[in-house]
């Protein structure tokens, strides 16, 4: 289906089952453990090896020499690969420096062997047992030292990242009312739950993978290419992940070392990352230097904007866009945006959830606030007189659909947020200064091509099969809701198949596009199943419905499995999009509200309670979507107070590479979080009316509570995390 | 993790025996310390000897009104125990603050003592550390130190000793019963068991190689009102970057001991004589301190910590 107008009224506006609460549909299979992730995928792989990955100690240089006889010595160990054995592997899709290969060494903990013995323990005990020895050369590794050199990033092909309108700097110059801010935002570590791993097997020259990865279709052309395969001879089978937040995009060293492994040994070989390789052997969150500078009249309305961030990567490697949001987010006639990007020897920066955005809106909303001070205005005031219903670097293209002003109105009403205090510092209940903040949440919808199967047999059986994973968002469950939906069956007549690359190649999940474009794509498979099924019957497609498991036109109804008779319907449809996304900015929204209590002596932090007031069209599933939205305001905390990638600028590595010294936040650091949606539909970006909210939550939640801090104590702190050090001599003094 | 041989002894006798026989061996408790250690390689025993078999599991009440507490009583019996509760509550406070309830389900008295730093270059088998492997250097300074120690430390080392319920202990002055490897016993104060760094880092406590921790004995109670503070950067989980453990009366005189600065609970007697004046306190504690940059912040804390604590005990808030 290639959808190039918004739709009219479809079968999915009866809400039956989806937009319906809807408990996940694999939650019992994982709760009592039979749902098989990739290291313990027992139940397709007997007896495999084990593969354990040795990463290098040096962040810069090149490897000299191996010396394996010790470790090739311990018991169980089967066979031990070192990268000096092959040229560097070529990249794969998103990866900015190779997996495996070579003698150079790009950052601390690459892959440089992999230890394959007979039991996970002998393997890790024989991999400290390699002997390396290194050439180290010396590297960048600290950003703030070369952030000022960095020259501008660039866009493809259209030159420098550098966007501008009007006159900002005469505009700036001019305007009555001015800041000139700048926020930094420090490395993120993914942190998820299930670090990498993959269970890879030959079958002569055919390759099964069963990993972790959030994109199957880019795994499997990215693995074919890497160990130059055909794409045909690659199979990929990830039904469940636990957690990757953009860490499980690309293919990663866990995929590469366990097929050459096995190809190696023959055998089945399993890899899983050890927990400090996920810090410095994979990808992370790059950190970002970010200056605002905002002109405004008296009246709150922005005359000049400008938003420039600088990010750090590997040559090759990507921005982290902390100003695309800038670019959309509020009307200013004079504008100016703009990357620059340093080349900096640390660990991959790649993609974490709302990449860019959620850094950027850190900066912008801590700004806005700062800006709201200087006006003597209330912060949801000046968003609301800001507020644009078209793209301002191109008023020609409107929203699809911008309730902004209702998520600030509606959350600033529900948060109560006109009973604050306005002093900063002014509000003080025992040892606690309290605070309350907010920030707009702002994260773009984005149309992909995504493929779905749907089979329709038995008496009434559906079976959708995708390629597109569930990644712990509750992508089965939306997926059988549309099909039940579509169809007028139960939930429970539908199952549903993911992550196998045998199936149809859907968007994957990203970029917070995954719930929208796969339920639009079982949405189109459904359209033609139901085509079939009506004229199977004699019926109009136009005008049969399908309810209760029957399908009427007038006063005629047959049941739906009479239609079936002439065999299974099978049907291979896909989603696309015309240009609807270039003529409508198609984006969600936000009001985030945050209270924080802060210690008057010891400066720490505890968020007592935070609301969420969203737009993001047809909410699917009200509780997978609200749950994504409270892990996401959760990762905005983390964010916000503690989570910080510490660098050695000496040896170029993150020092706190595991979760004692990583610290994301905890069930005693979020007491109580409320989630409000608006009841809104979106026929402009997906025929479902619905848009993403995976990433949305995270955008801006760390403002607000930057903001709370503020409010609470009196104390800008623009250095990401607010961690007690960075504003404690600045507090009120202690009696 | 090295092959290592296991056995599991029934008494402090046995241990001590089985220690003398062995050299590279290690006791054993709850291991949630020793285990972790030991699949990084930071420790490689040859040999492991099970203590949680001895009978050292139980608190009982000494003839002065104290409490003895068995060195296998887990964190979270000692920390719930009525008596601890009631005439010892820095104590229970202090455990309860520590780790999570998982960890104290099965962390020991005697293992929590002897938990080891959490320098994150400790952690790193590939970074130069002198408490690691001895004349090796040290890599947290000039690194990533804004965990780690401002008083006591050395040119070798800054670290801290990262645990909690060890700075109570040191508030309430406790005694180590010990038994070494000859069979002898002998007992050890609180604030002589875990050494300053010094030139020898990697040398953490006044104990003998195979000492065994049997008791730890608490002295009669001393009433006022019992406070742990803990301040860290998450609620829950994490190690302290400035603890403070109390017994104040209502006026705030009485003990201090601050943890997460040092190589050991500290208590200086000057601090104490000070109270009820925060600052005072704290620049005794904090003397001759030689921070980073990146925790020269500890100082301050050290002072608005007491102070937050003092107000405490003086009632003005809950
Ligand atoms: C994730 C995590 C978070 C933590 N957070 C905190 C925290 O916030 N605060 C805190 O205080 N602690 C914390 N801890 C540390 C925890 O308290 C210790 O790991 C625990 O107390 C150790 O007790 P154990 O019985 O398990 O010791 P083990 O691991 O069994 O042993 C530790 C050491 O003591 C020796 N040993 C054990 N028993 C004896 C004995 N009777 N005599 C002589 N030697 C003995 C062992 O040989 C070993 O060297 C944390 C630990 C973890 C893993
Ligand atoms: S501070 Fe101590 S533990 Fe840390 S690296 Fe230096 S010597 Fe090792």
């Amino acid at each position: 289906m290639k959808y190039v107008e918004p739709v009219g009224e479809t079968p999915i506006d009866r809400q039956r089952v989806v937009g319906r609460p809807t408990p996940r549909i694999e939650g019992p299979l994982k709760v009592t453990g039979r749902a098989h992730y990739a290291y313990e995928r027992h139940d397709v792989v007997e007896d495999p090896l084990y593969g354990f990955v040795v990463g290098s100690a040096i962040a810069q240089g090149r490897v000299t020499g191996f010396d394996l006889a010790e470790a090739k010595a311990q018991p169980g160990v089967v066979e031990i690969l070192t990268t000096t054995e092959m040229e560097a592997l070529p990249l794969g899709l998103g990866n900015s420096t190779t997996l495996f290969g070579g003698d150079v060494i790009h950052h601390y903990h690459q892959a440089i062997a992999l230890v394959v013995a007979r039991s996970f323990e002998e393997a890790r005990a024989a991999a400290s047992r390699v002997r390396v020895s290194y050439a180290r050369t010396p590297g960048h590794h600290d950003l703030a030292s070369i952030a000022d050199t960095a020259p501008f990033a660039k866009d493809g092909d259209k030159g420098p990242d550098v966007s501008a309108l009007g006159d900002f700097e005469a505009a700036y110059a001019k305007a009555p009312v001015r800041i000139d801010a700048t926020y930094t935002t420090p490395d993120e570590s993914h942190a998820m739950m299930e670090p990498h791993a993959t269970t890879a097997h030959w079958q002569g020259d055919k390759l099964t993978l069963w990993t972790s990865n959030q994109m199957i279709s880019w795994g499997k052309d990215s693995i074919a290419n890497v160990l130059g395969l055909k794409p045909e001879n690659v199979r990929l089978d990830c039904p469940y992940l636990g957690g990757g937040f953009g860490a499980k995009l690309f293919l990663r060293a866990d995929a590469v070392l366990a097929a050459l492994g096995s190809k190696r040994t023959q055998r089945p070989v399993k890899v899983m990352l050890s927990r400090p390789l996920v810090f410095n052997n994979t990808t992370h969150r790059p950190a970002t230097i970010q200056r605002l500078r905002f002109g405004a009249d008296k009246d709150g309305r922005m005359t000049a904007f400008s938003h420039v961030c600088t990010s750090g990567n590997l040559p090759g490697g990507d921005i982290e866009n902390g100003v695309s949001q800038s670019r959309l987010l509020y009307a200013a006639p004079n504008r100016y945006t703009a990357h620059r990007l340093a080349e900096l020897d640390l660990p991959e920066g790649a993609s974490m959830r709302a990449p860019g955005e959620a850094a950027g809106m850190m900066a912008l909303e801590g700004a806005m606030d700062e800006l709201a001070e200087a006006l003597g205005m209330d912060p949801v005031e000046l968003r609301i007189v800001n507020d644009t219903q078209v793209d301002p670097e191109n008023p020609e293209r409107k929203f699809s659909n911008r309730k902004l002003v209702e998520c600030l109105r509606r959350g600033a009403e529900a948060f109560g947020w006109d009973a604050r205090n306005t002093t900063p510092g002014g509000r003080r209940e025992g040892r606690w200064l309290i605070g309350h903040g907010m920030a707009v949440g702002f994260r773009n919808s984005i149309p992909r091509k995504s493929a779905a199967r749907v089979r329709l047999s038995g008496n009434g059986q559906v079976t959708v099969e995708t390629d597109m994973t569930d990644i712990g968002t509750g992508t089965y469950t939306i997926l059988a809701q549309t099909a039940a939906e579509m169809l007028g069956l139960p939930l429970e007549a539908v199952s549903v198949t993911l992550g196998d690359s045998d199936h149809p190649a859907a968007c994957g999940s990203g970029g917070q596009w995954g719930a929208a474009n796969s339920t639009s794509s079982v949405y189109a498979a459904c359209v033609k199943v139901r085509e079939t099924v009506a004229t199977r019957l004699g019926f109009d497609p136009a005008k049969a419905d399908f309810s209760d498991g029957s399908v009427h036109q007038g006063s005629e109804s047959r049941p739906l499995a009479d239609a079936l008779g002439a065999g299974e319907i099978v049907v291979d449809e896909s989603i696309e999009y015309g240009d609807l996304a270039e003529k409508f900015q198609q984006s969600t929204f936000a009001g985030h509200f945050v209270e924080l209590a802060v210690d008057a002596y010891t400066g720490e932090t505890q968020v007592r309670r935070m609301l969420a007031c969203c737009e993001a069209g047809r909410i699917l599933n009200p509780v997978s979507a609200r749950s994504q939205v409270i892990g996401a305001m959760t990762m905005g905390v983390g964010a916000a107070l503690t989570e910080e990638l510490a660098v050695d600028t000496r040896y170029g590595f993150f020092v706190n590479h595991d979760l004692a010294g990583y610290e994301v936040p905890v069930h005693a650091d979020i007491p109580h979080q409320e989630v409000i949606f608006l009841e809104e539909l979106d026929p402009v970006a997906s025929p479902m009316k619905a848009k993403g909210v995976g990433e949305l939550g995270l955008c801006g939640v760390g403002a607000a509570v930057a903001n709370a801090l503020y409010n609470a104590t009196g104390v800008r702190v623009r250095e990401y995390p607010l961690t007690l050090d960075k504003y404690l001599d600045k507090l009120p003094a202690i009696a | 993790m090295k092959p290592f041989t296991f056995e599991r002894v029934s008494s402090p006798a046995q241990a001590a025996a089985a220690a003398a026989k062995s050299r590279g061996a290690r006791f054993i408790a709850g291991g949630t310390n020793l285990l972790d250690l030991m699949k990084l390689e930071i420790e490689a025993p040859t040999h492991l000897i099970d203590v949680t078999q001895t009978g050292l599991g139980e608190i009982s009440a000494t003839g002065d009104g104290g409490l003895r507490i068995g060195a296998l009583v887990t964190n979270t019996a000692l920390a719930a125990h009525e008596r601890v509760k009631r005439d010892y509550g820095v104590l229970s406070r202090a455990i309860v603050a520590g780790a999570s309830g998982q960890l104290r389900n099965k962390a020991t008295t005697g293992g929590n003592l002897l938990q080891r730093t959490r320098c994150p270059y400790f952690y790193d088998t590939n970074m130069a550390c002198n408490k690691r492997v001895p004349e090796s250097g040290c890599s947290a300074r000039g690194g990533v130190s804004r965990q780690l120690g401002i008083v006591g430390v050395s040119e070798a080392c800054i670290a801290t000793y990262p645990g909690d319920m060890a700075v109570a202990l040191r508030v309430l002055d406790a005694v180590v019963e010990t038994v070494r490897p000859d069979g002898s016993a002998r007992t050890i104060p609180i604030a002589e068991f875990h050494r300053l760094w010094g030139d020898t880092p990697h040398i953490e406590t006044a104990l003998e190689p195979g000492e065994m921790i049997t008791a730890v004995v608490l002295p009669a109670p001393l009433g006022g009102t019992h406070l742990y503070h803990k301040v860290r950067d998450r609620r829950s989980y994490a190690f302290a970057l400035v603890s403070v453990a109390a017994v104040l009366d209502a006026e705030g005189r009485g003990r201090v001991a601050v943890g997460g600065i040092a190589p050991r609970p500290w208590r200086v007697e000057a601090a104490d004589a000070a109270l009820p004046d925060a600052a005072a306190a704290a620049r005794a504690l904090t003397q001759g301190a030689s921070p980073t940059d990146q925790n020269a912040f500890k100082i301050a804390l050290v002072e608005r910590t007491l102070a937050g604590v003092l107000a405490k005990a003086r009632g003005e808030f809950a």
